[in-house]
């Protein structure tokens, strides 16, 4: 599985307080640790509370790109914060994200082609969330048709079905289950499906075993990437151990060591 | 409609792996060799690269085989009480890429030779070939543990590939590449999991992933060799995938396993229906690398000239300019 590890994101407070002090720190050790800990790929918000969304993104990427040339999500829904940051961490990054209505995807799919990175696409349009998983097929479809359309390959495209808090509504999680199935039979080669998975324990107690559970449900059905937690090991261990189960890494003893190893 | 070729896009590689040191990397060998690089499925040229051709080499041993097969017997003659001699017929008359050299005499039930007559062994064949070596210890993990390190720093410096180290016994064997710059054949039992695990446990033991070279225990046609087979294709696949612990090249000893066979070996006089037994032996062993090479085996360690002849006649026409 793809990881994309979520930590750096102002919605933390040392995240928040390092951006706001302009400390490189703290944001290059999460840089390192995350990478250490399985990801392939690091998600970069500035979160709600920068002064200048713009200014504060640029100093993140650079800060991060010293530490490492690991791919970067770049995590914003304003075009201007995200071309900027595009063009700072270079080619090979991911949009995070567009919705599925024209006037995003008129914006962010020629952006992807632009500076070479891969697009998210929320399952979300101008009507909202979708109810179920037919609604959620049909936006996908729509967003795969309009990159093919401007020359965006569709395996550079990766759908993110949208999962809410399991508190809040329990049937999307089968929902989101069954989207990630159906997105595979859209286009061939198909796009690649990726998930914020966190959301799915949003304000729930037991965290950590609802978003473990759920990823190792997720990578059942096909998932083939995760925007999560890459420090939480007891999930990565989890994660791994999945990977074994559908025969996508040869079984060893020291299977969660080759697996990290592997990586390094 | 024009036909358009479906390819697989391949994520990994195997890795390169030279073997032999010359005079300018702190060696003597007149050359060295370099295999892996393959970005593909073995002679699919048009999905991958196949940069370096398989090599071949021919083992010579310490001490000769107990009933060293007649068509084997005739094809080395008398230098086949001297290894040097021997490792030097193989080079000269029969082009081996690489000399293998089985320290079969170190075995406690065989000659028990001491550590450093196996070393004195090293050195003659050091001395009478340029081609780079490999090393074989005897196969019984204590004494090959006292017989190896000795080997290994009389070649220091000279780049050798040393075998082998296997799942329950590997740190000594690490230990002397790393102190005398070699690289190290890593064994398992055809068992990809237990290679992978080797693996992981010399590499653990501070040996580079680009040091390993891979050997299933090799099994010859009609003993195995299909399970061999089935573990190359695997590995290769693995390799490919961006499994780096299963990106090493492959090794396989051809030539002992296949010489072990009764259809092999068997006199004509005893089965005078199985056909004319050097014919027999070769193409046994012939067919059983043909199978590795199309698996996608890297070196192979060959005992008759004609086999390895005939090897080398499949190299070239399968492969043709492509490496």
């Amino acid at each position: 599985m793809y990881a994309i590890g979520e930590r750096i994101n102002g919605m933390f407070k040392v995240v928040a307080a390092a951006i706001r002090d302009r400390n490189p720190e703290p944001i290059q050790k999460l840089a390192r640790d995350q990478l250490a800990a399985g990801a392939a790929a690091l998600d970069v918000n500035v979160g709600p509370a920068a002064a200048d969304p713009l200014e504060a993104m640029e100093w993140l990427v650079k800060t991060v790109r010293e530490a490492t040339d690991a791919p970067l999500a770049i995590d914003t829904t304003k075009p201007d914060v995200m071309a900027r940051g595009l063009e700072l961490a270079g080619p090979g990054s991911i949009i995070n994200s567009t919705k599925g209505q024209q006037e995003q995807l008129d914006i962010f799919i020629p952006m992807a082609v632009e500076y070479q990175a891969t697009l998210i696409a929320l399952t979300i349009d101008e009507n909202g969330i979708p109810r179920d998983a037919a609604g959620r097929s049909e936006i996908a479809l729509r967003v795969v048709a309009a990159a093919m359309e401007k020359g965006l390959e569709p395996d550079h495209v990766m759908i993110d079905a949208v999962i809410l808090p399991v508190n809040v509504t329990q049937p999307t999680p089968g929902h989101v289950l069954e989207t990630i199935h159906s997105i595979k039979l859209l286009s061939d080669p198909p796009p690649k499906t990726v998930l914020g998975l966190s959301n799915v324990s949003q304000g729930t107690t037991m965290r950590e075993l609802i978003n473990r559970t759920y990823l190792v449900m997720t990578l059942a059905a096909g998932l083939d990437a995760a925007i999560l937690d890459v420090l939480d090991s007891e999930m990565m261990d989890a994660m791994i151990a999945a990977e074994l189960l559908l025969n996508r890494a040869v079984y060893c003893d020291d299977f969660l060591k080759a697996y990290r190893s592997g990586r390094a | 409609m024009p036909f358009e070729m479906p390819l697989e896009r391949w994520a990994g590689a195997v890795n390169l792996v030279t073997i032999g040191a010359t005079g300018a990397d702190g060696g003597s060998r007149t050359g060295t060799v370099t295999v892996g690089g393959d970005t593909g499925l073995p002679l699919l040229g048009f999905e991958g690269k196949t940069p370096h051709r398989p090599i071949i080499a021919m083992e010579v041993f310490d001490v000769p085989p107990a009933e060293l097969p007649s068509p084997m017997a005739e094809a080395v003659g008398e230098v086949c009480q001297h290894p040097g001699a021997w490792a030097r017929k193989c080079v000269e008359e029969f082009g081996a890429d690489l000399v293998s050299v089985r320290l079969m005499g170190a075995h406690p039930d065989r000659s028990n030779r001491s550590p450093e007559q196996c070393a004195e062994t090293v050195k003659s064949v050091l001395q009478a070939v340029g081609v780079p070596l490999i090393i074989w210890g005897c196969g019984q993990p204590e004494k090959d543990n006292e017989v190896m390190p000795r080997c290994s720093e009389v070649a220091a410096g000279e780049n050798c590939l040393l075998g082998t180290a296997t799942q329950d016994n590997y740190k000594t064997m690490t230990a002397a590449c790393l102190a005398d710059g070699h690289k190290l054949i890593t064994e398992a039992p055809l068992d990809i999991n237990i290679q992978k695990q080797v693996n992981i446990l010399v590499s653990d033991a501070g040996l580079d992933l680009s040091r390993i070279v891979m050997y299933q225990a090799t099994g010859g046609l009609g003993y195995g060799m299909e399970y061999a087979y089935s573990i190359m294709e695997r590995t290769r696949l693995a390799a490919l995938s961006g499994d780096r612990m299963l990106s090493m090249p492959m090794l396989a000893l051809v030539g002992s396993e296949c010489w072990k066979a009764k259809e092999a070996r068997a006199p004509e006089e005893v089965a005078p229906e199985w056909g004319s037994a050097p014919e027999r032996g070769t193409l046994w062993e012939a067919d059983t690398a043909n199978a590795f090479l199309h698996g996608g085996c890297h070196i192979f360690v060959m005992w008759h000239p004609r086999s390895a002849a005939l090897l080398r006649a499949m190299i070239d026409s399968l492969m043709g300019e492509e490496a």
